[in-house]
């Protein structure tokens, strides 16, 4: 029987790519999404293209409130997770704005880990098995001048599933850590990004499902952001805090 | 916005512009209110200038599929989703595109916006034709429905993209029982013998002969003609292979008068006998170069442009015979030189076809080109033929008008749809489209 993925975050480019990625390897879907209609559109397009099952329900991680409801409507066959929702705002706005910061906190960290820890139980002890992909950030290794609130709930996030991971693989669950760079999404779309090191949806999609098929526990995607971000971690505070990037 | 370089297939011109995506219907309005002039853009497969502007409105990401009907081969879905996403879907379940140009990474948008049409066009005729219905946003953002018959729809299918942004599309798929196809290759020895042999063969669906555009005095006009027709032996299992690529741009002068003589010459003499009897594939019949990404970097860095002309058949032995010794006294080689029987024009203002035959040649861009096409031009005028706009970056608005009888309609359509222009390309500029 096939598995059943949920994506939580469906309709981010991401996200999307992914669906198509695992859905094209045999993976049933269940999309967790804030706006139903387009989520069901996308639907009906991985069914099309790869005839596997899926299902669409919607829910908005700003309501975290409402997840155990939503929950209750699948629990049972999830075998796998693709967290994949993000939000991004600008960190000049961020600064002034309490509601924005909130809102970058909440969804990318405070409702994650709520609703891993509901989903990790079940896997640990009903299903003793299950795999989590959480997709953090190149962001969260090092606070930027520049996107250190977006960046600190991405660290928050990586931090988790860090522990997440140890936990789950004692009785066999996996957890893998995603920290893409810069990827051409609706999210970057205002940044002006360097070309070279920007990925396509599709590529860092085709980078998650390896890693998950190798069994990684972190894996950066593009492969040089690994070696990027170590000079970047490295670099003393000292020289570091006075960077403009 | 992202400003970008952008270019089409021949690398030829390239320019900078503000790339805008359409992600959905209102986004798409949202852009059109914003932008003074803005061209649709697809998988840039076209050659020229036809989809380059200062704004682009990239339509790959609007790619989902929305229905298939399995039992009856009909196909919905929207405008960005390329042929290669369709065929992976349709093959395996017995179907194939009705019409196919000779590759698969278009869009369904742009084969409808370039009309295309392939290998079958003298049976089956133009991508119109498998097309029920067209899902547009016109210039002023209302959204519309276009079906055969409609004048949208006869300005739409060959209109560059200059009548509304194409959103989706319903096509009817044709019946295939293999991924197989029965090759047979002919070769000829002269201009009358390609003739002859494009007549004698008439019969098959698919036909189109590779022509060696070097070859001089009575050897003029040799080709190595290709037919074929599906197989039944209820194989589909169609899978894509690994390709090759081209990773970066050739020096100019790898192309040159004697290296394509020589490729020109191998490619004709590997094949001995007159006619040979093959079996080939759904990509290795329909698609052969797209088993190689960014070929087009083998014309460097600047690029080159594909000249394509139809003359009705009539004049098409003693025109043809006129063109191809004036590009072999010329000595600018071109790699693939693509002769093709076509059967009738359709009802469309701007579809290239009429029935006759069409010659498609790519040169790299150099000092003295232009001038030289522009004298193939006038020749292409005297035999009463035209140039396909989906290839060209260059031609006069004198010459295009002449070859296109129809343009004044497709003219007054769109000052009917689009008085301000608001969807406008380089080409349509240009040629006062």
């Amino acid at each position: 029987m096939s598995k059943y993925l949920l994506i939580i975050g469906s309709n981010s480019d991401i996200a999307k790519a992914c669906a198509r990625e695992f859905a094209k390897n045999g993976f049933n879907l269940i999309l967790l999404a804030r706006d139903f209609n387009k989520a069901n559109e996308f639907a009906r397009d991985l069914k099309i293209r790869s005839g596997v099952n899926v299902e669409v329900y919607e829910f908005d991680l700003n309501n975290y409130k409402d997840w155990k409801k939503v929950y209750e409507q699948f629990k049972d066959k999830v075998d796998g997770v693709l967290l994949a929702a993000g939000f991004m705002a600008d960190q000049k706005e961020c600064e002034k704005d309490e509601n924005k910061t909130l809102q970058t906190i909440i969804v990318n960290y405070l409702s994650p880990v709520l609703i891993l820890n509901d989903i990790a139980n079940d896997f640990q002890n009903k299903k003793k098995q299950g795999f989590i992909i959480g997709i953090s950030s190149v962001a969260g290794d090092r606070g930027r001048k520049s996107n250190y609130i977006y960046g600190s709930s991405k660290a928050g996030l990586t931090a988790y599933l860090s522990g997440l991971r140890g936990r789950l693989e004692a009785f066999g669950g996996k957890v893998i850590t995603v920290k893409p760079g810069f990827v051409r999404t609706k999210m970057t779309e205002r940044l002006p990004l360097p070309k070279a090191l920007v990925a396509e949806p599709e590529e860092t999609a085709r980078d998650i499902y390896k890693a998950y098929v190798k069994g990684k526990d972190v894996v950066y995607t593009k492969w040089f952001w690994k070696w990027i971000m170590l000079i970047i971690k490295a670099m003393p505070e000292k020289i570091f805090k006075k960077i403009n990037f | 916005m992202k400003r970008r370089t952008i270019n089409s297939w021949g690398l030829y011109p390239k320019i900078e512009a503000e790339v805008f995506s359409l992600s959905d219907e209102n986004k798409a309005l949202e852009i059109l209110k914003q932008v003074d002039e803005i061209i649709p853009y697809g998988n840039g497969r076209s050659y020229g200038d036809s989809a380059l502007n200062n704004k682009v409105l990239d339509c790959c990401p609007y790619n989902y599929f929305i229905e298939f009907d399995e039992l009856n081969g009909i196909l919905k879905a929207q405008a960005g989703v390329l042929l290669s996403e369709i065929l992976n879907i349709v093959v395996p379940k017995g179907w194939f595109l009705s019409i196919t140009p000779g590759t698969k990474l278009i869009t369904l948008g742009g084969a409808i916006a370039s009309d295309v049409h392939g290998k079958n066009h003298h049976k089956d005729g133009c991508f119109s034709e498998c097309v029920d219905e067209i899902k547009i946003m016109k210039p002023d953002g209302e959204i519309v429905f276009a079906r055969k018959g409609d004048e949208l729809f006869k300005a739409t299918c060959g209109g560059m993209g200059l009548t509304g942004i194409i959103l989706e599309a319903s096509i009817r798929l044709k019946k295939i029982n293999s991924i197989y196809i029965d090759q047979i290759v002919v070769k000829t020895k002269n201009l009358d013998e390609t003739f002859e042999a494009f007549e004698q063969y008439e019969h098959y669906p698919y036909s189109v002969a590779w022509i060696d555009c070097l070859a001089r005095k009575s050897s003029i006009g040799r080709c190595v003609l290709m037919v074929g027709d599906f197989r039944n032996d209820g194989k589909l299992n169609y899978k894509e292979k690994r390709k090759l690529n081209v990773p970066f741009n050739f020096p100019s002068l790898t192309l040159n008068k004697f290296s394509v003589k020589a490729f020109n010459f191998m490619y004709y003499n590997k094949i001995l006998k007159k006619e040979t009897r093959t079996i080939a594939n759904i990509d290795s019949f329909f698609y052969p170069l797209d088993a190689i990404d960014n070929w087009n970097r083998i014309y460097g860095k600047n690029g080159f442009t594909q000249y394509q002309f139809i003359l009705p058949k009539e004049a098409s032995r003693e025109g043809l015979k006129e063109l191809l010794e004036e590009i072999s006294k010329s000595g600018k080689g071109s790699f693939l030189a693509v002769l093709k029987l076509y059967g009738k024009a359709n009802e469309n203002y701007l579809s290239f076809p009429m029935e006759g035959y069409s010659l498609a040649l790519d040169f790299k861009i150099e000092k003295d080109l232009f001038e030289f096409l522009d004298r193939l031009d006038k020749i292409v005028l005297n035999y009463g033929g035209r140039i396909y706009l989906t290839k060209d970056a260059r031609v006069s608005k004198e010459v295009f008008e002449k070859g296109y009888p129809n343009i004044d309609k497709f003219r007054e359509f769109r000052e009917k749809i689009d008085p301000k222009r608001k969807l406008n390309s380089l080409q349509s500029k240009r040629l006062e489209l």
